[in-house]
């Protein structure tokens, strides 16, 4: 596909009278996992949400797959993770995704197939209540991928998950946006910054960098992506904090 | 309108509420109990109504307030918990959601109404002049009505308790001007005026009307009341249901 799978312009969100996003430009290409970085509370999940289409904004567009977010015909074809897993507790996990995939429209043998993706065939037949934390955020993740989406929107979808479960994850992330998929992931752990193909900083509703985590680093210097946040946070505050003194 | 999604939904709640065993009980073995209670006080005594002019307007009451209770707290768990935001990221309509609900908490009512009607003109002798089939219509109706109030007003509660408080505010007042108390025709005009358009009216009127006369003309014009009040209900519902929001 050409062009980018998500182009978001001039993106401003206000929720109350507080300004949450304030003037996004940027987009998440086709075929790449793209990593939103920033603390907790910076407007990842307010973004992601404006991506998918269930966030009213304040000025600004955002274009998904040449369309406006939230068309009617991006609701098969976008596949979004919220931060609390979005599951029915009091059902079981194959449930779950049957359910899912009925009201997707997704053959009955993705439920199969998306069960594997996410390493939960052993669980199946459990009610979604007694599962762990990180095993129901992976039931979410796996209703995310039942119609096999050519956009994946995850927030924060490894938190709280063991290493070598996550490194399993991030593999997928990276086996689905080779098969062409637009993949963007959001964290608060920076470590997390190395395993992305592109990535997005942001602090405070703002966007501090876009670009690969090699050259930022060569850019800023820095050993880690912690160090080139805290640079590139230094260079962005430096000059404001030194008008502001009398 | 997909029939798709809407049997989707409906299949899926009543897997959940097959789940909830005790509930079911209740919804079941609770409005019996409750009328065999009302027969029981009138045993010997010769004094008020009886059981045979207070009977067919409990049968019209119980459905209505126990599924206003259940949808009301079941739709709003939906709402909070993030499954909502998620099927309307989906190719999901408005109406195949609230149709679903009313789909499976009808057929619950109608599972319920079977054995309260069974109860009252099987086992307690209650006298029925019209049709018992009319009769049980007419009960289903009142639990879809309770449904289908339940499904809008669980728009306006943030949390469990503010849904349960929508009770006294919505359902209380309906019962106390419904006829059961006082004939209608005999309150004071403003509140004879206020009955007129309370949707519970015309169910109690038309469960009366099936109970006491063989003509079953009045007892339909009622029951069209009544389904008139569902569709509003349904209708004001899906306006609720937001795929963007603040």
């Amino acid at each position: 596909m050409v062009g980018n799978a998500v182009e978001v312009a001039g993106l401003v969100v206000d929720r109350g009278d507080r300004r949450v996003l304030h003037g996004l430009e940027f987009a998440v290409p086709h075929g790449e996992v793209t990593g939103l970085l920033g603390p907790s509370g910076c407007g990842k999940t307010t973004l992601m949400r404006s991506i998918v289409g269930v966030q009213r904004l304040t000025a600004g567009t955002v274009t998904v797959l040449g369309l406006p977010a939230g068309s009617r015909a991006l609701r098969d074809r976008l596949g979004y993770v919220t931060q609390a897993p979005s599951v029915y507790d009091d059902l079981t996990v194959t449930e779950n995704l049957v359910f899912f995939a009925r009201v997707l429209g997704a053959p009955a043998g993705r439920v199969e197939h998306c069960l594997e993706l996410v390493g939960l065939e052993g669980h199946r037949h459990q009610l979604v209540r007694r599962l762990s934390g990180g095993e129901r955020s992976r039931v979410s993740l796996a209703v995310a991928l039942l119609a096999d989406p050519p956009v994946l929107v995850l927030d924060e979808p490894t938190v709280g998950l063991d290493p070598v479960l996550r490194r399993e994850l991030w593999r997928t992330f990276h086996e689905l946006a080779g098969s062409g998929a637009a993949v963007l992931v959001s964290s608060h752990v920076m470590d997390e910054a190395s395993r992305c193909d592109r990535l997005l900083l942001m602090r405070d509703g703002r966007l501090i960098a876009d670009d690969t985590p090699a050259r930022l680093l060569q850019r800023t210097g820095a050993i880690d992506v912690e160090g080139a946040f805290l640079a590139l946070v230094a260079e962005d505050v430096g000059p404001a904090q030194a008008g502001a003194r009398p | 309108m997909r029939a798709r999604t809407t049997l989707a939904v409906a299949l899926r709640v009543l897997t959940q509420l097959r789940r909830d065993r005790r509930t079911l009980a209740m919804l079941v073995v609770l409005p019996c109990v409750m009328l065999v209670l009302l027969w029981w006080m009138f045993q010997g005594t010769g004094l008020g109504p009886g059981f045979d002019s207070l009977g067919p307007p409990l049968l019209a009451l119980i459905p209505f307030i126990v599924m206003f209770l259940v949808t009301s707290v079941t739709t709003l768990r939906e709402r909070t918990s993030g499954t909502l935001e998620r099927l309307l990221a989906m190719p999901m309509g408005k109406a195949d959601f609230l149709l679903g609900y009313a789909l499976a908490f009808g057929l619950m009512a109608a599972v319920q109404s079977v054995f309260a009607v069974a109860v009252c003109v099987g086992l307690l002798g209650m006298g029925v002049a019209g049709s018992v089939w009319t009769l049980l219509v007419v009960a289903v109706l009142d639990a879809v009505l309770g449904t289908a109030l339940g499904l809008f007003v669980s728009a306006f509660a943030q949390t469990e308790f503010q849904a349960v408080q929508f009770m006294p505010a919505l359902v209380i007042p309906q019962i106390l001007l419904c006829g059961l108390f006082i004939a209608r025709h005999a309150m004071p005009g403003v509140l004879h005026a206020v009955s007129d358009v309370l949707p519970l009216s015309y169910g109690v009127d038309a469960m009366q009307q099936v109970a006491g006369s063989t003509a079953s003309g009045q007892a339909w014009a009622d029951v069209g009341v009544v389904v008139a009040w569902i569709a509003v209900c349904l209708g004001l519902g899906a306006a609720t249901l937001r795929r963007r929001s603040a």
